[in-house]
């Protein structure tokens, strides 16, 4: 190591010319593709003059129904990033036998099997669920907004601040190398002195941030904007699924936030909370991360149970079978969220008592989820099923989750799971609920509301071929990893010394191929329907045949949602309303009362960013002058008091008699 | 065909929409996003509470609390916060009459109790760490400190808020919006108050009897 000059230091803190990783040819040819298509993207803002536009009409916003678009936006871009990473991981696991060591050294490949689970959980699963919950909730609440809209576009910001720190990662300094709950004492100071678990422990503050804040948002509005005669057990499904994930994310992830802040201080400070040494516990570590582990799980999977709630009934023709027992069976679920961290940790040496109790609690979720695969079931029974996209997302994720609960309830045996833990066979089980759970719903989510936020229908043809590649390539990818296994072969291992394993692997890497042509595919249907939306174009408002509020509004709907505050008389408003002959007002109108954009969020935001990136290389002036940025602009903001306008009434009439022409024009 | 008519009578009746907006008072949920908001610091406090459960009988052969802490001072520092949350209460009774001079000058004698807390807490710390007993000396310690630190944080940014609140209510008087603030600092102040006196009677009382 070459002596630095104290100045130096005190200016770049731990970073030198070192730190960027230019011995790495994968990162240096990412990069140059990054830094190209960055490149390009800035030329064509500049020369379609889109700046002005993106600033005021979306990263400022405070239109809901945009910022759930943004989180959108931000996951897909994340999920290509999270799926580099596995297939990365695939080809390795794939060619490393025999004495070779594959294509990747140790320690590029840790930092991707940690990047990996981080990014698509933190930066994929969340953003797209947050997302849809952003800008479902209110139309079917019947709301023009949420409560705190401001709060809302500062969250979407810390979220994407939270991925800029982990993508930054990439090329400056590394990542960590630790799994992606960066267990002591491997993250700790001795065990990892790089820069890679402070990204880590960064990434997340940020990001947490966004996400707490985004909780308290979403369940406030639901639980104080809800329409007239819209009680607790009129919600829409999906509303009441999102509520229950709401709670969960005020209720896990402050935990998070304290034990994160603890390894910092073990790391930052020298302080001994998870150290071995003088008094330290790392045991308290993976309990307390678990604590807010487990119910991030269902953080995930609720809003997806939602969404299946909504396509099922909407394309089986039918109310949904058992309303209250779904209602019911979501809460139990989230109760019963927090009584089961220690399954993840069965090995940890609680005794016979508590692993039993921990195992017990654990099977017993299978209980409430087994009530709604049933209730969906049901709900299909004697329908009148339409097989449009949403609707064969949602039949492939019954069929898949099913397998994957199943293989859960297996894992939470404790004996059983003495031998499985830290095997493939988990990783398959919860690729198996979180791919077949999670992401089938985002797609039939995503399948099921493109109408309602963009105006026009998602081409079929293309989301066909998605579908399918995804399924059968989910398939081919995971089960030759429940085999291995099942043989005893243990998760993240870079090389592979019995040769008969390596069959399966390349099937593994085969179905990862198969992924990717399903990711490519939804990516070219995206593209394909804004090509011929003319084509696809839809102007009732209503391309199902919907049953709940948010398809009594027009397609996109207009900033303020509904031009009159809806009146609920039924579970499923919608339908109700047009089976009784619900005409839409057509005069009347008022001056409506909404809030401002603002730019508050995005600064505050990018002075996060500097924060996080000053803490990670130990450059302590610009954490320190980020941070009195960070507060200086917080004072500022609330200095404003002018924080919304009314829109005139004329303009109200001149959006909703554009509907009305478009209605009468079109079908 | 009498059901029929029937409903379509019960179709005349029903609304779908209301023309009047019932008027959603400008912020109508601020006390339950904020309460709920407590609600989410308060976990952070129990996790705090929790490590210190766990790891505050690990001396690592160092100093323990009968080494340590000063019942007395600690007392008179509990005096101080408990006194700005009763000042702080004056103050919401003045600004419940509109009066803006009494409650601007009950939200200086809070902030100053806050100081007065602040200032006997950073003596403990120094005390300690000059007596060697340092957050990295033990698990005890580092649980220590950051319980208590983690509290006075909280109090200095109750402080940094109540200062803007002050300049925000002179500037603009007692309007809704500074009431609805003037609330939830409120909140946040008792809040803190109850926290300590977890921290009062788990650390420190406890403590000596360990």
């Amino acid at each position: 190591m070459p002596e630095t000059s104290p100045l130096i230091q005190a200016i770049f803190g731990r970073l030198t010319f070192e730190s960027i990783p230019l011995h790495e040819p994968i990162l240096i040819g990412t990069f140059a593709v990054v830094a190209l298509g960055g490149m390009a993207l800035l030329y064509l803002l500049y020369r379609y003059r889109l700046w002005g536009y993106l600033w005021r009409e979306w990263f400022t916003t405070v239109d809901h129904k945009k910022i759930g678009i943004m989180y959108m936006v931000l996951g897909i871009i994340m999920l290509l990033r999270g799926f580099a990473d596995a297939i990365m991981m695939r080809i390795q696991q794939s060619i490393a036998f025999n004495g070779s060591e594959g294509y990747l050294n140790a320690h590029h490949y840790d930092q991707i099997f940690t990047a990996h689970g981080v990014i698509m959980i933190f930066f994929v699963a969340m953003p797209l669920v947050t997302g849809l919950m952003n800008y479902i909730v209110p139309l079917q609440i019947g709301a023009r907004d949420v409560s705190f809209p401001f709060l809302n576009n500062f969250s979407f910001w810390m979220t994407a601040g939270g991925a800029v720190v982990v993508m930054m990662s990439l090329f400056i300094g590394e990542f960590a190398q630790t799994g992606w709950l960066a267990y002591p004492p491997l993250s700790g100071i001795s065990y990892s002195p790089g820069v890679g678990v402070d990204y880590y422990i960064w990434a997340l503050q940020v990001a947490g941030v966004g996400t707490t804040l985004s909780g308290i948002n979403l369940l406030v509005t639901i639980v104080k904007m809800r329409a007239p005669g819209m009680t607790m057990m009129k919600m829409p499904v999906f509303t009441w699924t999102s509520l229950c994930t709401n709670v969960l994310i005020v209720a896990t992830f402050p935990v998070l936030t304290a034990v994160l802040v603890l390894l910092s201080l073990d790391r930052y400070v020298g302080t001994n909370f998870f150290t071995n040494d003088l008094g330290g516990n790392p045991m308290m570590y993976v309990n307390l991360i678990w604590i807010w582990g487990h119910p991030e799980v269902y953080i995930l999977i609720l809003p997806a149970f939602g969404i299946f709630s909504e396509v099922v009934s909407t394309f089986s023709g039918k109310r949904l079978f058992g309303y209250t027992s779904m209602v019911y069976a979501t809460v139990v679920i989230t109760i019963l969220s927090y009584l089961v961290w220690l399954h993840h940790f069965f090995t940890m040496g609680s005794g016979a008592s508590v692993n039993s109790f921990f195992g017990i609690t654990t099977m017993i979720i299978s209980i409430p989820t087994g009530a709604k695969i049933f209730n969906w079931l049901f709900t299909m029974y004697r329908g009148r099923i339409r097989f449009e996209l949403p609707m064969m997302w949602t039949v492939a994720f019954m069929l898949t989750f099913v397998i994957g609960g199943m293989t859960g309830v297996l894992l939470a045996v404790p004996p059983a799971d003495f031998v499985l833990h830290n095997s493939l066979f988990l990783v398959a089980h919860f690729h198996n609920v979180i791919i077949g759970g999670v992401l089938f719903g985002l797609f039939a989510g995503i399948n099921y509301w493109w109408p309602k936020a963009f105006g026009f229908k998602l081409d079929t043809f293309w989301g066909t071929l998605s579908f399918w590649f995804w399924v059968v390539g989910f398939w081919v990818a995971f089960t030759p990893l429940y085999v291995l296994g099942l043989m005893g072969v243990t998760r993240r291992l870079r090389t592979f010394e019995d040769p008969s394993l390596q069959i399966w692997f390349i099937i593994a890497g085969i179905g990862a191929f198969i992924i990717a042509l399903g990711i490519a595919t939804f990516i070219i249907q995206m593209a394909v329907s804004i090509w011929r939306r003319e084509a696809l174009r839809e102007h009732t408002g209503d391309p199902w045949n919907g049953r709940t509020l948010e398809w009594a509004t027009s397609s996109p709907p207009p900033v303020y949602n509904f031009a009159f505050t809806p009146v609920i008389h039924d579970n499923d408003a919608w339908s109700d309303m047009k089976k009784r002959g619900y005409k839409r007002p057509l005069e009347g109108f008022r001056a409506i009362h909404m809030p401002s954009n603002t730019g508050t969020g995005v600064f505050l935001s990018a002075l996060s960013v500097a924060c996080a990136f000053g803490l990670i290389w130990y450059m302590w002036w610009l954490a320190a002058l980020s941070f009195l940025g960070i507060i200086t602009v917080a004072i500022a903001h609330t200095f404003n008091y002018q924080r919304d306008f009314y829109i005139p009434a004329n303009e109200v009439v001149r959006t909703e008699d554009a509907r009305s022409q478009l209605m009468n024009g079109g079908r | 065909m009498t059901a029929a008519i029937q409903q379509a009578q019960n179709t005349e009746d029903l609304v779908f929409y209301v023309r009047d907006e019932e008027h959603h008072a400008e912020g109508s949920s601020t006390a339950l996003g904020f309460w709920i908001y407590l609600m989410s610091d308060c976990l952070i406090f129990a996790i705090l509470f929790a490590i210190y459960g766990v790891l505050g009988g690990n001396y690592a052969a160092g100093p323990g609390p009968q080494d340590l802490f000063d019942l007395e001072l600690v007392a008179i520092n509990t005096a101080m916060l408990l006194f700005s949350s009763i000042t702080y209460g004056f103050a919401m009774l003045a600004a419940e009459k509109n009066r803006q001079g009494a409650t601007l000058a009950w939200l200086a004698v809070t902030g100053l109790f806050g100081l007065a807390f602040l200032g006997i807490e950073l003596f403990e710390f120094h005390h300690l760490i000059e007596m060697g007993a340092t957050p990295q000396r033990s698990a005890f310690l580092s649980s220590f400190f950051v319980l208590v630190g983690t509290h006075g944080l909280h109090v200095t940014f109750g402080i940094i808020w109540l200062v803007t609140l002050m300049a925000q209510v002179k500037m603009r008087g007692l309007i809704p919006a500074n009431r609805r603030r003037l609330m939830c600092l409120s909140m946040f102040w008792h809040f803190l108050d109850v926290i300590w006196i977890g921290v009062f009677t788990f650390v420190y009382l406890m403590g000596m009897l360990r």
